[in-house]
């Protein structure tokens, strides 16, 4: 990667303003929903970006109010339901993806293909039949019964950075681990999964945002708060009476719900580093 | 420590490719062994198949004279040093030579007091904190041999250790392998594509070609009685030379003049027309500077010199010349397999420091003809190497070297 001190002044000032560009392009919705958040009920309607004045109502509303019962039992059942995915699906991924860069085994590319095969169908046609069946076993409106479609989601596109990131760990490591006297369990516990530790962080937080972010499955297979997640949750909120517009506190539960997922960007930034293998081998 | 024997080993890939065939070797306990050879010629191959990493096809391997075939690698009880060092990056160098015994679950003093032997043997006391990123190439190196040697391997095997370092490093770390192994005594398996570490490192050193065994025999062994035309050119540096010549009676016609040899260093020629002489670049002399004493050994010839290499202890002159097309062709192949590249057909002699030839001129050149070897240019035997053994004065492993120059010659002719 070169440098930015290298580049001519023309150039460098042509990346800062195209980055300018993308920073607000990304950041304006959320600028917006953060000062939504802050609106009173009247003041939704005033076509001004900013609030006329900044009042904590709409979170209020949802964290000690009336949609308070909605909206933290919606919490909950997020974090765990994402949490979980996320534990299964890197822990199956790693083996999986251990198993498709190290061995030669007849199928391997089939996997694989299937794997991107599920990543790219769409979401919103088996979401019926999944639904008829849920019912059936009962696994309507449970965990379980979000978990595993979220599995069906992560799991391709863990097994596909995964799998990257093991291919990148020179092969004679483990060679070295097995020289030395460890069994392939020692090999792969002591020497290959630290050093695919970053890449299993990216990959968790990857699969974490996928589920937490689903919509489709989450109104679709739950019915009450037992499993109900937020952006589902968010479908239901109304406003003080029926004639008030919920907008306001739909963007207070959006930033609340955008937190995790930022601080958890923040906790790992310094594990999600490549480079990490820089060492192992060559003079 | 222990005695590594192979047995007829053999290594076919699932594509049908036979990377090593047949292989007989005695490694005697607390001998070090070269395996050298031209790129993809199957010695890395063989040394997996040692260590473990690769199966055996068919033949035997035995470790201190248990047969280890079926054994995975750390039930060998074999340590080894890879090309790239394979050092752990998220261990500290500490760790890294502890590794072995953390795995072999010895108890921390003990770890401790091995880990710090190996390291100020080989002076990394003060990096022992590092991690391996922040190393330079030799540290990193030395790590990787402090890590073979921490825990008491029946051997060392070594795997291109030094073609990483540049020429200055190589040089020091060649001469701390040979010291460290003198000291230490273990057996020890090294395998190289460079032929000056084969023969400065060896007890004993084993050319190999196309997954065959060549020849196994003492480095002095190997430079002055190679079997065949492959070990001839393979060791030595800079290369043996080859010339052309037709045998008429007990004549040599050859492009720089009729040559006889001398009485005892004359094989059997009948039925051959054609063959190759082999002399290395110090068997040539400027004709000026040849003492007298041993003048009457050799052959004075006109040559033209175009090129001359002074390298302050000698230096090399360049004497191009024509030869037959098929004969050219088939030293150009040699070349190649050899992993150079031949320009022309040319001498490369080596000149006293003395010698005030100069370039671009016809000079008068001495060559000693007590040191040519004569050679089968089909099947690249060295003639004068097969009669002399008849003697028993090869104490190289007859049979597997005259087996290989046999497999040898079906190659080469059908190459020619």
């Amino acid at each position: 990667m070169m440098d930015e001190r290298d580049l001519p002044t023309r150039e460098k000032v042509l990346w800062w303003i195209a980055g300018v560009v993308v920073i607000v392009y990304a950041l304006f919705p959320v600028v917006w929903i953060v000062a939504l958040s802050f609106k009173t009920p009247s003041d939704l309607g005033s076509k001004r970006f900013w609030p006329t004045s900044w009042v904590w109502e709409n979170y209020d509303n949802i964290l000690a109010g009336d949609a308070q019962e909605l909206f933290l039992s919606a919490l909950r059942n997020s974090i765990g339901i994402s949490l979980i995915a996320t534990f299964i699906s890197v822990v199956l991924a790693t083996f999986a993806a251990y198993a498709i860069a190290r061995l030669d085994f007849p199928g391997k590319r089939v996997i694989l293909t299937t794997a991107l095969a599920v990543a790219i169908f769409p979401v919103i046609s088996i979401v019926t039949p999944l639904f008829n069946l849920w019912r059936n076993i009962g696994l309507y409106d449970t965990w379980p019964g979000l978990i595993i479609p979220y599995l069906s989601l992560t799991l391709p596109i863990s097994i596909w950075t995964l799998s990257a990131f093991f291919r990148q760990i020179p092969w004679e490591l483990e060679q070295a681990a097995q020289v030395d006297g460890a069994t392939t369990w020692q090999a792969f516990r002591k020497v290959i999964v630290p050093l695919a530790a970053p890449g299993v962080f990216t990959t968790a937080i990857i699969s974490f945002f996928i589920a937490w972010n689903d919509f489709v499955y989450g109104i679709s297979l739950t019915s009450t708060e037992r499993a109900r997640p937020v952006p589902a949750a968010l479908a239901f909120f109304t406003g003080a009476s029926q004639f008030e517009d919920p907008a306001g506190s739909i963007a207070a539960a959006a930033v609340i719900v955008t937190i995790p997922v930022v601080v958890l960007v923040l906790l790992f930034q310094r594990r999600i580093v490549s480079g990490l293998t820089q060492g192992a081998v060559k003079g | 420590m222990a005695a590594i024997t192979l047995k007829n080993i053999n290594k076919q890939y699932g594509d049908g490719y036979r990377a090593v065939k047949d292989v007989n070797l005695d490694i005697a306990d607390g001998e070090f062994v070269i395996l050298v050879g031209p790129s993809g010629c199957g010695k890395s191959t063989l040394l997996r198949m040692i260590v473990g990493l690769e199966d055996i096809t068919s033949g035997e391997l035995l470790i201190g004279g248990e047969r280890v075939n079926e054994k995975a690698p750390r039930d060998r009880n074999l340590s080894m040093v890879f090309q790239n060092y394979a050092l752990y990056p998220h261990l500290t160098v500490y760790e890294n030579i502890a590794f072995p015994l953390r795995l072999a679950k010895a108890p921390d003093s003990e770890v401790d007091e091995r880990v710090r032997h190996a390291a100020e043997l080989l002076e990394l006391t003060e990096h022992l904190d590092r991690k391996p990123a922040n190393l330079s190439g030799g540290q990193r190196q030395r790590v990787a041999m402090g890590r073979a040697i921490v825990r008491e391997a029946q051997a060392f095997l070594f795997d291109e250790p030094l073609s990483n370092l540049d020429a200055k490093l190589r040089g020091q770390m060649r001469t701390e392998i040979s010291r460290l192994q003198k000291r230490l005594g273990i057996t020890t398996v090294y395998v190289t594509h460079d032929q000056v570490e084969a023969m400065t490192l060896g007890d004993r050193v084993a050319v190999l070609r196309k997954g065959v065994l060549q020849q196994v025999a003492s480095p002095r062994e190997l430079y002055e009685r190679p079997v065949n035309l492959f070990v001839a050119g393979f060791i030595g540096s800079p290369p043996m030379n080859f010339i052309p010549a037709t045998v008429e009676r007990d004549e040599l016609h050859t492009p720089f003049g009729q040559w006889r040899l001398p009485e005892g260093k004359r094989p059997d020629l009948s039925g051959h027309e054609i063959v190759l002489l082999g002399a290395r670049p110090e068997a040539f002399e400027d004709a000026a500077v040849v003492s007298e004493t041993i003048r009457d050994h050799g052959v004075e010839f006109e040559a033209h010199v175009d090129v001359i290499e002074w390298l302050g202890n000698e230096q090399y002159a360049y004497v191009p010349y024509e030869a037959p097309d098929d004969i050219s062709a088939q030293l150009a192949d040699l070349e190649r397999e050899l992993d150079s590249e031949a320009m022309r057909t040319q001498l490369v002699v080596s000149l006293d420091a003395t010698s005030r030839i100069p370039e671009g001129s016809t000079a008068q050149l001495w060559l000693d003809l007590r040191k040519v070897h004569v050679f089968d240019p089909a099947s690249g035997t060295n003639l004068t190497v097969a009669q002399s053994s008849g003697n028993g004065a090869a104490k190289a492993p007859a049979g597997d070297a005259s087996a290989a120059a046999v497999d040898e010659s079906a190659d080469g002719s059908a190459q020619g």
